[in-house]
């Protein structure tokens, strides 16, 4: 065997444990995870035997009441916290970013101050903006609600996170999550958008503004291109991560009455670790995870495939 | 000098500031909240106002609990997250450093489409899992126990840290390596003597990263340790926060306690954490 071969094979020994590990952890786990779904577990103790898609099927039951409507609730709330959330993130991160490169004093301070909630736990999160958001009562407004009844503006007093009342399948109870889960993540689109934006040369800049384009149209023709494919990423990877998202809402509503701020990610957990229920939990995590795929599989495949052609 | 008055800057500025103080309005209400008396807080006529004075007294009652009232303090929770957090954090960084290396310097077969699929794992919604995970543990006899998480911390960081290890080293001159091995060092040898001394900013920002996610993370910890004197300090916070007495002042206090280490960190080394950030988006 040749000096090179041999070097190969260790550098694959290398590997092989992780390999082995991601091969157990992640693929062998997610298929028994599908094996539970299609069982009959639904005590502390294990129970294969075969119940096909019935625990599939009866989480689309159109069935009476909140609690068997469930996880159509959490799919109308997941569908609208993904897209107001992402439409935050990304239009106040890129206003912010675009804020930031022109050049201002004091820049550093600013993009501490909008990037430090990355650095904190979604509980951390959770705490703060639940008692912000913390609604009291008619006689004692706490949070927000107590700051309105002192500026004397309680026409604007609502529930917030445990308000029951919508338009539509959409819940108004999602509106604080959303904002506390964009405080939390607007720093990351920023920085993305602003590493992008560091990146573009000035001289192109220059170039257009000697031909003389305007600094909008600079921006428009010539910046937004350019930052596209980061709203590109940014729009993968924070609208997956909404897919899945668990702690902030666990730890800032629960599910809310009437499940106003029930997301998969808590019905998952709960059916499963509260109420034994792992045949059905299992279900909802594999149709949290084909959900995750659809988004992320793409990204991945494009993202490699560029990379084989360079 | 004269002053410029460029009401575009203005607006620049306003914008900013008016965003800046935003973002600081949860700061403010976990200062003010925690260096208020219980009394204090529960006034609910002065609730967004400052403290009174600077009362210190939520801070013992995070760390030691109030025992009358059945509330458990921080200080075990707290220790408990350093006892998983560092080892855990330098186990996947050196499990991390080494696939990079591997990946990025010795390209075989089948390398492009093994790196993918590993990576697809830190994607995945963990409870599609957990429940396997919570039943293999209990069954090597790990379910329950800081060294379970530790495991499972090191093995789904296997991702990241290959990845931000691997783009590390591909930037890393493959002529360094070729002339090491052509001293006839082997692949092990290359690394420690070529790579592991370069690595030192690699491992910042990976250490950084790690410290911080597993510091923070929730899902694990609550699903897999039940007991609350080995609970991080994540989910004894929101065993605290979702309890039926809240004592804000404490809760605010604990709240603070758990946050320093991490926000500390990103102060101090924001450079190396926005990288590890930046890392994540997989740019192949």
């Amino acid at each position: 065997m040749s000096h090179v071969r041999r070097e190969r094979w260790i550098a694959f020994f290398i590997l092989l444990p992780s390999i082995l590990l991601i091969a157990l952890f992640v693929y062998g786990f997610i298929a028994w995870t599908g094996v539970v779904s299609l069982s009959q577990w639904d005590t502390v103790m294990p129970d294969y035997r075969w119940a096909g898609l019935e625990n599939f099927r009866r989480l689309f039951e159109q069935a009476q009441g909140v609690a068997a409507r469930r996880f159509a609730i959490d799919l109308w709330n997941t569908l609208f916290f993904t897209i107001l959330f992402l439409l935050l993130c990304v239009g106040v991160g890129l206003l912010l970013a675009i804020l930031l490169d022109q050049k201002v004093k004091g820049e550093g301070v600013f993009r501490t101050i909008y990037l430090f909630p990355m650095a904190l736990s979604f509980v951390v999160t959770g705490v703060v903006w639940q008692w912000i958001f913390a609604p009291g009562t008619a006689n004692y407004p706490r949070g927000v609600n107590a700051l309105l009844h002192g500026l004397g503006l309680d026409a604007l007093r609502w529930k917030w996170y445990t308000d029951t009342s919508g338009i539509g399948p959409f819940h108004k109870a999602l509106i604080p999550v959303i904002l506390a889960a964009a405080w939390q993540l607007i720093g990351y689109t920023m920085a993305m958008y602003l590493a992008g934006l560091r990146g573009i040369p000035e001289e192109l800049r220059e170039a257009a503004r000697v031909d003389g384009a305007s600094e909008v149209g600079i921006y428009r023709h010539i910046v937004m291109p350019i930052l596209q494919p980061i709203t590109l990423s940014a729009l993968i990877i924070l609208g997956h991560t909404s897919l899945k998202i668990f702690d902030l809402i666990y730890t800032m509503t629960g599910a809310g009455p009437a499940f106003a701020t029930d997301v998969p990610g808590i019905f998952m957990f709960e059916t499963t670790f509260q109420g034994n229920h792992y045949a059905q939990g299992a279900a909802i995590s594999i149709i949290m995870l084909v959900l995750v795929a659809l988004v992320i599989v793409p990204y991945l495949v494009s993202t490699f495939r560029r990379e084989v052609q360079l | 000098m004269r002053r410029r008055l460029d009401p575009w800057r203005i607006g620049i500025y306003a914008l900013l500031t008016l965003f800046a103080l935003l973002f600081l309005v949860p700061v403010y209400v976990l200062l003010s909240s925690s260096l208020k008396t219980f009394v204090e807080v529960e006034d609910l006529s002065r609730l967004w106002s400052l403290p009174s004075g600077l009362h210190l007294e939520s801070f013992r009652s995070a760390w030691f609990g109030i025992p009358s009232k059945g509330l458990r303090g921080l200080s075990q929770n707290l220790l408990n997250s350093v006892y998983l957090t560092v080892p855990a954090t330098i186990i996947s960084s050196v499990i991390g450093s080494l696939n990079g290396y591997v990946l990025a310097k010795w390209r075989f077969r089948g390398a492009n489409v093994i790196f993918p699929v590993m990576l697809f794992g830190m994607f995945i919604p963990y409870q599609s899992i957990l429940i396997p995970l919570t039943q293999t543990l209990a069954t090597i006899g790990l379910g329950g126990t800081i060294w379970g998480l530790i495991l499972v911390h090191v093995v789904y960081g296997i991702p990241i840290t290959t990845l931000i290890f691997r783009n590390y080293y591909a930037e890393i001159p493959t002529d360094l390596i070729e002339a090491a091995s052509i001293d006839g060092a082997g692949i092990m040898g290359t690394y420690l003597r070529v790579l592991f001394p370069l690595s030192l900013p690699g491992f910042v920002v990976v250490i950084i990263w790690q410290f911080t996610n597993i510091w923070n993370e929730f899902l694990f910890a609550v699903s897999i340790l039940q007991k609350p004197a080995l609970q991080p300090i994540t989910v004894a916070l929101r065993n605290l926060s979702g309890s039926q007495i809240q004592e804000w002042n404490m809760i605010m206090a604990g709240t603070l306690i758990a946050a320093i280490p991490t926000l500390l960190i990103y102060v101090l080394m924001g450079r190396y954490f926005i990288r590890g950030l930046l890392a994540g988006s997989v740019k192949g």
